[in-house]
């Protein structure tokens, strides 16, 4: 029986801890500014969904990146943060703008 | 020709007095173009609009009281929304992807936008304006308990708060507590608790 290959695994695992990319190019991006550069956890493969950035400018409409809710801890977000320490915020997060975290 | 329009009040006429703006003159300019070359028809303008205008709190509503009172559809609701409101007759019309966050006594979901205004408008119709403020989309992730605070919702320093921020293909539905005390009430007395903020997270069901 044939084996169904997938040539774009995920790259990252649920529990696994991320850094999101600090960069700053034009276009159509759905990371905000405030969570770039802060690391969370993965808690959820979203699986694949159309790229915005391409799918915004009518190029490669269709193709497809893996996405995953990632939990930041409130703390680890904002300095002043005037709230309990197990306060989350959780973001979808294509993976093109997450790092892995080299120990 | 006799003129029998003899009261007194002016009758000035209806014009438009404000200039188009810069993204009104924009989206007619594009429309026209898709028009002409035949991409859309003004029929598909006018049934998209019906389309997302029909949409009310009421459909998330029932879906709230429904996970509520039947164990094995909120399961089905938090496995996967889309499903379990097209169970419901609603139809998720466009690419999105319907997430329930499931609230529990020592956990409160609040939902926002900070890029722009995602919002489940197949489940609760079009958002309200405040939630498309500059200063909830900023004030929301970064003070939450204040934010609530100011809709007058306490949350006690025992309960934890996620904000979920909707960036591009998941819209979120709070599913709040069913308030204690409700054990005998119908489907109806239920619905009439869960109002559209409650599902935004910004207030819990209460019994007046």
């Amino acid at each position: 029986m044939p084996v169904a290959v997938e040539h774009n695994p995920a790259k990252f695992k649920v529990g696994e801890t991320v850094e999101v990319s600090v960069k700053f190019p034009l276009g159509h991006y759905r990371t905000p500014t405030y969570i770039r550069g802060k690391k969370g956890l993965i808690t959820k493969d979203l699986g694949k969904y159309i790229n915005p950035e391409q799918e915004a400018f009518g190029k490669n409409a269709g193709d497809k990146i893996w996405y995953y809710m990632v939990s930041f801890s409130q703390k680890d977000i904002w300095e002043q943060y005037n709230g309990e320490d197990t306060d989350k915020l959780e973001i979808e997060i294509f993976e093109n703008w997450l790092e892995p975290i080299n120990n | 020709m006799e003129n029998q329009h003899t009261h007194p009040h002016d009758h000035s006429p209806i014009v438009q007095e404000e200039k188009p703006g810069y993204y009104e003159i924009l989206e007619i300019s594009i429309r026209e173009l898709l028009v002409e070359r035949e991409l859309i028809a003004p029929d598909d303008v006018r049934k998209q609009i019906e389309l997302l205008d029909s949409r009310s709190p009421v459909l998330g509503q029932k879906l709230v009281v429904r996970a509520w009172t039947d164990p094995a559809f909120r399961e089905r609701l938090l496995k996967n929304g889309n499903i379990a409101a097209e169970e419901m007759g609603i139809t998720i019309y466009d690419e999105t992807t319907f997430t329930v966050l499931e609230d529990k006594p020592d956990l409160h979901h609040m939902i926002v936008c900070t890029l722009c205004s995602c919002y489940p408008r197949a489940i609760l119709g079009l958002p309200p304006d405040w939630y498309k403020s500059k200063q909830y989309r900023s004030r929301a992730v970064k003070e939450p308990r204040a934010v609530l605070a100011e809709f007058g919702t306490l949350i006690p320093d025992s309960v934890q708060i996620i904000i979920n921020d909707s960036t591009a293909s998941l819209r979120y539905m709070v599913l709040p507590l069913r308030p204690p005390g409700t054990e005998n009430y119908t489907a109806e007395d239920l619905e009439k608790l869960v109002t559209r903020d409650t599902m935004i997270g910004v207030t819990i069901p209460r019994i007046n």
